[in-house]
C-alpha cells in the first residue's frame, strides 16, 4: 500500500503551523509532541501507521472553520477523524498532514420526540445518540458493530450499516440534515430536520464521502420508537446452498426480519471453542431476529419456522426466554474475538447479490486453499454483505501480503457477481487501488468532479478513495 | 429526439447544439425549462429482477405502469408509493420510472421506509457532455465511492439524463388497515398524526385531509389486527377502521392529491416540521392535504395568493410551487449552498444544456 511523499515544505514549516493553530485555539487543543501524535498515527486498520504532523481538538464549529481556514490558507492536508474505529483506514493521516479530531463535540444540541430527531454534536458516539433517547422510548436505527465507540461523524463520513439496517436503512437512510464546515473554513447547513432535500441532494453525496467534501460538526438524525419486544432464532443447515435458499424464501414470503446473520462452518467452530454459545457443528448457520409484540413476535416466528423446516435444518432452536436469546446472539458477537483468538486477522466488507452466496463461498473456500490462509464467513445475509475474516500471521514475514492479495481476489470476486467493494466499511486506502475493478476512469472521473466543486485544492483527506494515479494531478494542486 | 439504447442517448447529449428538455412522460415536470424535447420513453423494459433479493433492475424510460405490474405478478411493490400527479397538474401522458427518481417522487409510506432516493440502489445516466457513468449497484449495502445516486435522485434532469436505475423492492403485505379518525380540529388531528407516528405501532402512513385523520398499518393479519386494537385505545374518540381495498383507496387519494383535483387555484408543496403543519396552513389561510405526519403540506391557495409563503416557511422547511403562476417555482438556498450547485451542475453539465432553468 502506498502513500503519497509528504510535502517537505509543508513539514518545514510544523512550528509555524502549529504557532497559528495554538494562538486561534485553547491551549489543550492542538498536539503536537511526538509521543502525544502516536495516539494518532493509525485508525483500527492498523497494519499502517504514520504520526501526523499534529493533531487539534476543536469544541464547536467555530473552531473547525478556524482550523480548517488556517490549514487551507497553509495548504496544509486535513484527515478529519472521529473515534478512529475505522476499518479501511479512512481517518489515517501522513507526515504533512493535520489529524482534525471532532471527539471532543459530543453534545446533545436538540431532542424533538414530537418531530422525531435528535440534533447532536457529531464527535457523539453512536450507542451514546440511543441513550439519550431512550428513556422516552425511541433510539437511533444504525448499529455498526463498533457503536459503543464510533462517532457519528465517522459514521456519517462512510455511511455506516449494522447489523439490523435490513429493516432500518444504514446512515444515509436515518440522516435528515448536517452542518458541514468546507476545507476553506466555510460553514454550509444542508438538510435540516424535516428531511425532505430541497433542490441537489448535497446530502447524499456527503453522506458516505469519507471525509474528503467537508469536516460534518453537527448532525439531524431520524430517531425512531423502540418497537415492543425482539427475538432471534437460530436455523443450522447441512449447506450454504440451502441455507442461502431459506435467507431468500423467509424474504420473498414477505417476513422482513431486522436481521439475518450467516455463519460458515470455519467460523461456527472457531466461535464455539471460545464463546461455547452451544451451536450446532454444522455447514451454515442463521440467526434470524423478527420484532414487535409477543403475539407479532410469535406470528412471525411460526412463519419462519415453517419457511425453515421445509428446507430441512440441522437445527431449528427458538429463543424461550431473555437468556436463550443472548445465548443465540453470543456466538455471531464474539464470531471476531474468536477469530481473532486463533491468529490475526483481516476482516473484508464486499457485498454480493444474495442469489450468488452458495457460489461465492465455494470459491471462497477454493482460494482460501490455493493461498493458504484460513477463512472464517459471518455476515448479514439478508443484504448480501459478507465479512470474510482471513486469518493471518503478522509476524510471519509475506504473510500480510498474502493476505491482502488473497482478500483482494475475494472481493474482484464479489464485483464479478454483481456486487461490490464495500458494503459499509468505505473505501478508505484499504481498497482505494481496488477501485478499477468496480468502475470504468469516467465512472470514478464524475465522483472526483464532486470533490472538485467542495475542496478544489484537494487538501481534505486526500490519498483516499480513488486510485492515487487517477487522483495525482488533482492533488498536485 | 427519442434515443432507443443508452448510446444512441449517449450520441444525442453529445451532439445537442442547444438546450434539451430531458423529459420521461411529462407527468410531473415543474419548471421554466425550455429546448429541444429529449424523451427517454425509448429506453424501456425490465433488465434484471431477482424477488428473493428484493431487487430490480430497469431500464430508465419504463413506464411506472409495467414495473407496477411486474412487481405485482410477484406479490411485490415499490416501497415507497409513487405518486401519480397527472389529476393534480392536468398532464396527460406515461408517467416512466427514470422520471420518478429524477423527481425523488414519494408518496404516504415515506414515513416508514424512506423517499424513492432510499429505495434506489444504482443509476446509469448519460452527463451533459455525453460520457456515460454508473453509480452504485444492484445490492443494498454499497458505500463504494461518493453515492452519486443520491445527487441524481430529484436533480431534476438537471445533472444527467438517467438510462437504468435498480431499486430496492418490497413484498406486499398481507392485510393492511386504515385508522379514520374524525370530529378533531386540524391542530388537534395533526397531533394525533405524530402521536402514533412515535408509537412503537410501525406506522406506514400518517395524513390528513377534509377533517379526517388517517392512520395506515400494514403487515401480517395478526399483527395488523394488533396494532389497529392497541392505537385505537392510545388515541380514543372517534376512531372506525378501513380495511383491504377501501383502505388502499383512502390512500391513492393521499398519494395523489386527488381532493384538489379539477380545482382551481395555486398549489404549493411544502417540506416542514409536523408541529409547524396546522399553523402554516392557517397562516397561509389555504385548504391543506398533510401527509407524512404534517411534514408534508400539499396548499390550495387563490390564484397568486402565496406571495407570502417563502416567508412563512422560512427557517423550518421550504416550499415548491407545484401548480400556478407567477414567482419562482423552485425554493431558494442559501448563498454557499447554491454556490455548491453551481458548482455541481458545471462540473456535470459544462455547456449549461440540460433542463436549463430548471430549478431555478
Amino acid at each position: 500500500m502506498d502513500m503519497p511523499a509528504p510535502d517537505q515544505g509543508v513539514i518545514a514549516r510544523k512550528s509555524r503551523i502549529v504557532a497559528r493553530l495554538r494562538a486561534l485555539m485553547p491551549a489543550d487543543a492542538v498536539i503536537d509532541a511526538a509521543e502525544e501524535l502516536r495516539v494518532y498515527e493509525c485508525d483500527a486498520l492498523t497494519a499502517y501507521r504514520c504520526p501526523p504532523l499534529a493533531a487539534v481538538l476543536p469544541r464547536t464549529t467555530g473552531e473547525v472553520s478556524a482550523v480548517l481556514r488556517i490549514c487551507w490558507e497553509e495548504g496544509v492536508p486535513v484527515v478529519p477523524r472521529g473515534s478512529g474505529t475505522s476499518l479501511a483506514g479512512g481517518a489515517m493521516p501522513t507526515a504533512d498532514s493535520v489529524i482534525l479530531g471532532v471527539a471532543r463535540m459530543n453534545a446533545v444540541i436538540e431532542t424533538d420526540y414530537d418531530n422525531r430527531f435528535i440534533r447532536v454534536q457529531s464527535g457523539r458516539t453512536n450507542l451514546s445518540v440511543s441513550a439519550a433517547v431512550e428513556a422516552e422510548g425511541f433510539f437511533y436505527a444504525p448499529d455498526p458493530s463498533s457503536q459503543l465507540a464510533c462517532a457519528i461523524a465517522g459514521n456519517i463520513a462512510m455511511n455506516s450499516g449494522g447489523a439490523h439496517c435490513l429493516k432500518y436503512g444504514v446512515t444515509t437512510n436515518n440522516l435528515l440534515g448536517v452542518t458541514l464546515v468546507k476545507m476553506d473554513g466555510t460553514v454550509v447547513t444542508l438538510g435540516g430536520p424535516w428531511g425532505e432535500p430541497s433542490g441537489l441532494d448535497l446530502l447524499g453525496v456527503v453522506c458516505g464521502s469519507e471525509g474528503q467534501l467537508g469536516v460534518v460538526t453537527e448532525a439531524w438524525l431520524r430517531i425512531l420508537p423502540k418497537p415492543e419486544g425482539a427475538r432471534p432464532v437460530l436455523v443450522g443447515f447441512n449447506s450454504n446452498e440451502v441455507a442461502g435458499a431459506c435467507v431468500a424464501d423467509i424474504i420473498r414470503a414477505g417476513i422482513l426480519p431486522v436481521a439475518i446473520e450467516f455463519m460458515d462452518r470455519p467460523c461456527i467452530r472457531a466461535t464455539e471453542a471460545f464463546a461455547k454459545a452451544g451451536y450446532p457443528d454444522c455447514e451454515a448457520l442463521l440467526i434470524i431476529e423478527v420484532e414487535g409484540s409477543e403475539a407479532e413476535i410469535s406470528e412471525q416466528l411460526a412463519r419462519i419456522r415453517q419457511i425453515a423446516l421445509a428446507r430441512d435444518p440441522v437445527e431449528f432452536r427458538e429463543a424461550a426466554d431473555e437468556d436463550q436469546a443472548k445465548r443465540i446472539w453470543l456466538g455471531r458477537k464474539s464470531a471476531f474475538g474468536a477469530m481473532g483468538q486463533i491468529n490475526d486477522y483481516m476482516c473484508l466488507d464486499g457485498t454480493i447479490p444474495v442469489s450468488s452466496l452458495a457460489h461465492v463461498l465455494k470459491r471462497i473456500g477454493e482460494m482460501s486453499r490455493e493461498f493458504g490462509l484460513d477463512v472464517g464467513n459471518v455476515f448479514h445475509a439478508g443484504d448480501g454483505n459478507m465479512h470474510p475474516l482471513i486469518l493471518f500471521d503478522a509476524n510471519k514475514p509475506g504473510d500480510l501480503e498474502k493476505c491482502e492479495a488473497f482478500g483482494a481476489e475475494i472481493l474482484k470476486l464479489c464485483v464479478e457477481v454483481g456486487g461490490c467493494l464495500t458494503g459499509e466499511h468505505g473505501v478508505g486506502i484499504e481498497k482505494r487501488d481496488l477501485m478499477a475493478v468496480q468502475f470504468a476512469p469516467e465512472d470514478m472521473e464524475a465522483q472526483m468532479r464532486v470533490k472538485d466543486v467542495f475542496d478544489p485544492r484537494w487538501l481534505l483527506n486526500p490519498a483516499k478513495v480513488f486510485p492515487l494515479g487517477l487522483s495525482a494531478e488533482r492533488r498536485a494542486g | 429526439m427519442r434515443p432507443v439504447t443508452e448510446a444512441e442517448l449517449a450520441e444525442a447529449v453529445a451532439g445537442a447544439s442547444g438546450p434539451l428538455l430531458v423529459r420521461g412522460g411529462g407527468t410531473r415536470t415543474l419548471g421554466h425549462a425550455v429546448g429541444e424535447v429529449l424523451e427517454t420513453g425509448g429506453l424501456s423494459g425490465v433488465e434484471l429482477y431477482e424477488p428473493g433479493a428484493l431487487t430490480l433492475v430497469v431500464r430508465a424510460g419504463t413506464p411506472v405502469a409495467e414495473v407496477d405490474a411486474v412487481l405485482a405478478g410477484e406479490r411485490q411493490r415499490l416501497a415507497f408509493e409513487v405518486p401519480d400527479l397527472r389529476g393534480l397538474l392536468g398532464r396527460e401522458g406515461v408517467s416512466t420510472i427514470g422520471g420518478v427518481l429524477a423527481a425523488n417522487a414519494s408518496g404516504p409510506r415515506r414515513v416508514q421506509v424512506g423517499a424513492a432516493r432510499d429505495a434506489a440502489l444504482g443509476v446509469r445516466f448519460v452527463d451533459g457532455s455525453g460520457a456515460i457513468v454508473k453509480n452504485g449497484g444492484r445490492v443494498m449495502k454499497n458505500v463504494t465511492g461518493y453515492d452519486l445516486v443520491k445527487l441524481l435522485a430529484g436533480s431534476l434532469g438537471t445533472l444527467g439524463v438517467l438510462s437504468e436505475v435498480s431499486f430496492k423492492v418490497q413484498a406486499l403485505p398481507e392485510a393492511e388497515a386504515t385508522l379514520v379518525v374524525e370530529g378533531l380540529d386540524d391542530a388537534a388531528g395533526l397531533a394525533t398524526l405524530r402521536k402514533a407516528l412515535g408509537s412503537p405501532f410501525d406506522v406506514s402512513g400518517a395524513a390528513r385531509h377534509s377533517g379526517r385523520s388517517l392512520i395506515r398499518i400494514e403487515g401480517m393479519a395478526g399483527s395488523v389486527g394488533y396494532r389497529v386494537r392497541a392505537l385505537t385505545t392510545q388515541i380514543g374518540g372517534e376512531v372506525s377502521v378501513v380495511e383491504g381495498e377501501p383502505s388502499a383507496a383512502l390512500w391513492r387519494q393521499v398519494r395523489d392529491v386527488a381532493p384538489f383535483h379539477g380545482r382551481p387555484g395555486d398549489v404549493w408543496r411544502i417540506a416542514t416540521l409536523p408541529t409547524a403543519a396546522a399553523e402554516i396552513a392557517a397562516r397561509l389561510k389555504g385548504e391543506a392535504v398533510w401527509d407524512w405526519g404534517g411534514g408534508l403540506i400539499w396548499l390550495l391557495v387563490d390564484p397568486g395568493r402565496g406571495a407570502n409563503v417563502a416567508a412563512v416557511v422560512a427557517g423550518r422547511g421550504h416550499a415548491t410551487l407545484v401548480r400556478g403562476h407567477g414567482g419562482p417555482v423552485f425554493p431558494a438556498e442559501a448563498p454557499e449552498v447554491a454556490a455548491l450547485v453551481a458548482g455541481i451542475k458545471a462540473k456535470f453539465d459544462p455547456r449549461g444544456i440540460l433542463n436549463a432553468g430548471m430549478m431555478g
